[in-house]
């Protein structure tokens, strides 16, 4: 009898456990880091870095979410309220949101990411300056949130009113720019496995953001990211948080649309 | 940003009554963006120099490998060992020297795009039809004219 209650009651759990287990099982499989021929950055990286990221007592990015949450639950602005005040516990409220940002945002009419949502939610509720782009608190908590949703998989909306923001973005990624006169796609989408002198040409997945970069020894954002190919394609970047890298952000997101949450993600 | 004007006259070459009975004259381009040395494009190469002054193969071929400024070795091999991480996007440039003429080598150096449009291979003598180029590079080659002509003098001694 008792026993049967308890084989109910174990059956019960794992019922109702496995989304939760999802997400917080980690390191994934390495099968996990490729959807239909879809690569996650984490597929291109040497072994040694591999494990980094998938031990999150030497990964560095975890420094970044520990930041993250305290800043989660610190009281700021006129409004008296922390994220927490009405979140309360982003383990359970956060999990999902960043496997569906960037997305397209009716108030704004264009594209909204995470960073930006943020930002917002600093302003409209808590009454509070929004953070600079790229500062710490930013990343942290982009980081914070984004590890809520580690393991699950990216689902981008850029259907409806999404589509002509997913259109421009689209072509940004096609079109040649700066001196070199490259594209994002003659790098990522033709040239993914090959050696561009001591880099392994990933597909430039963004599944994994903000991620630890070790060659900047630090956080970085996708709009780093994107500006730093910019600059090593002898390009003007756009500044972080412009319309253009939001609408490349989303085709770019939706690229890898399936790929793991990584955050935080480490590469070389 | 500063887009200078290109001027290409399409030129209908006059080649030699037999050399025209084979093959369709080659395609000639004049291409002159100031402050750019003006140059000749025949078919898929340049047939003169771009300056006087004979090329240095001992300067080329710090041209080729300075790792600041497009050294081919970024997507190249070469037959330079002291030089780390060689790329392997494109064919490996040992014995080219044998397998390219110096006019074919040109146009390759000042604007591979010529020569195939979607190569990701860089221009590294050419200024027009560039889309949003880093400040700081606006107006700027990778090379001189001088720079060209050195880095095909070392070039062509990889035979
Ligand atoms: C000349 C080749 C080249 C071009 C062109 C290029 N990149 Fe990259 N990109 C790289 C290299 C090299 C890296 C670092 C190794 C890696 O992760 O691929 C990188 C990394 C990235 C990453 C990080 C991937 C990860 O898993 O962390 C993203 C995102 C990215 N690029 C996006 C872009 C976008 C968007 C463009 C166009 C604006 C672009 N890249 C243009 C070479 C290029
Ligand atoms: C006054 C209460 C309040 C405060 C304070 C607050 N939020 Fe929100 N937040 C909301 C409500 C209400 C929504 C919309 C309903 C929802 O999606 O939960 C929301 C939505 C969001 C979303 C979008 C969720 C999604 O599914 O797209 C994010 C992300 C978010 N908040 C993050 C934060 C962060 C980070 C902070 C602290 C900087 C914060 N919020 C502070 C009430 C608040
Ligand atoms: C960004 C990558 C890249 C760089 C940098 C680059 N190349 Fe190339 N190169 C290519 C590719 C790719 C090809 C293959 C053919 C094509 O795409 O047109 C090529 C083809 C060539 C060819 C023709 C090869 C053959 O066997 O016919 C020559 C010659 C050449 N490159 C020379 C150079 C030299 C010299 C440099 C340095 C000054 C250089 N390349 C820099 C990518 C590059």
């Amino acid at each position: 009898m008792t026993r049967t209650l308890l084989l109910t009651f174990s059956f019960l759990c794992s019922a109702l456990l496995p989304p939760l287990a999802q997400a917080q099982q980690w390191p994934l499989p390495a099968a996990r880091f490729e959807v239909e021929g879809r690569k996650s950055g984490y597929f291109y990286l040497g072994r040694q870095t591999q494990i980094l990221e998938d031990d999150d007592f030497q990964n560095p990015g975890m420094f970044a979410v520990e930041a993250g949450s305290a800043l989660w639950r610190k009281v700021e602005g006129e409004a008296g309220l922390s994220c927490a005040s009405c979140h309360n516990n982003a383990a359970v409220t956060m999990k999902g949101v960043s496997a569906r940002y960037p997305r397209f945002d009716a108030e704004k009419g264009g594209i909204i990411n995470l960073e930006l949502m943020i930002n917002r939610e600093r302003e409209q509720r808590m009454k509070a300056p929004p953070l600079k782009y790229e500062s710490e608190q930013l990343i942290g908590l982009t980081a914070y949130i984004g590890y809520q949703s580690r393991g699950l998989p990216r689902a981008i909306e850029v259907a409806g009113p999404a589509a002509p923001f997913y259109e421009k973005g689209k072509e940004f990624f096609f079109q040649r720019r700066g001196l070199t006169d490259i594209s994002c796609a003659m790098c990522h989408d033709d040239l993914a496995g090959a050696n561009l002198r001591g880099d392994v040409i990933s597909q430039g997945q963004i599944n994994g953001f903000p991620f630890y970069r070790l060659q900047w020894r630090s956080m970085g954002s996708t709009h780093r990211m994107f500006e730093w190919c910019n600059t090593s394609m002898r390009a003007e970047p756009y500044p972080y948080g412009s319309e253009e890298y939001l609408n490349l952000e989303l085709y770019v997101a939706w690229r890898g649309r399936g790929l793991p949450v990584e955050t935080p993600a480490v590469r070389k | 940003m500063v887009r200078l004007v290109l001027a290409i006259a399409l030129l209908v070459a006059a080649g030699t009554a037999a050399f025209a009975q084979q093959q369709p004259a080659p395609r000639v381009i004049e291409v002159n963006t100031p402050p750019l040395v003006p140059y000749r494009i025949v078919g898929n190469t340049i047939p003169e120099p771009l300056t006087a002054q004979p090329g240095d193969p001992v300067r080329g071929k710090r041209v080729v490998t300075d790792a600041t400024n497009g050294t081919c070795v970024l997507c190249h091999a070469m037959p330079l060992p002291e030089e780390p991480n060689h790329g392997n996007i494109a064919p490996s440039l040992a014995g080219i020297g044998s397998r390219i003429t110096v006019p074919e080598l040109r146009l390759r150096l000042v604007d591979a795009k010529r020569i195939n449009p979607d190569t990701i291979m860089l221009s590294y003598y050419r200024l027009h039809d560039l889309t949003r180029v880093q400040q700081q590079y606006v107006g700027r080659t990778y090379w001189a004219a001088q720079d060209v002509e050195d880095a095909i003098a070392y070039l062509m001694t990889l035979k």
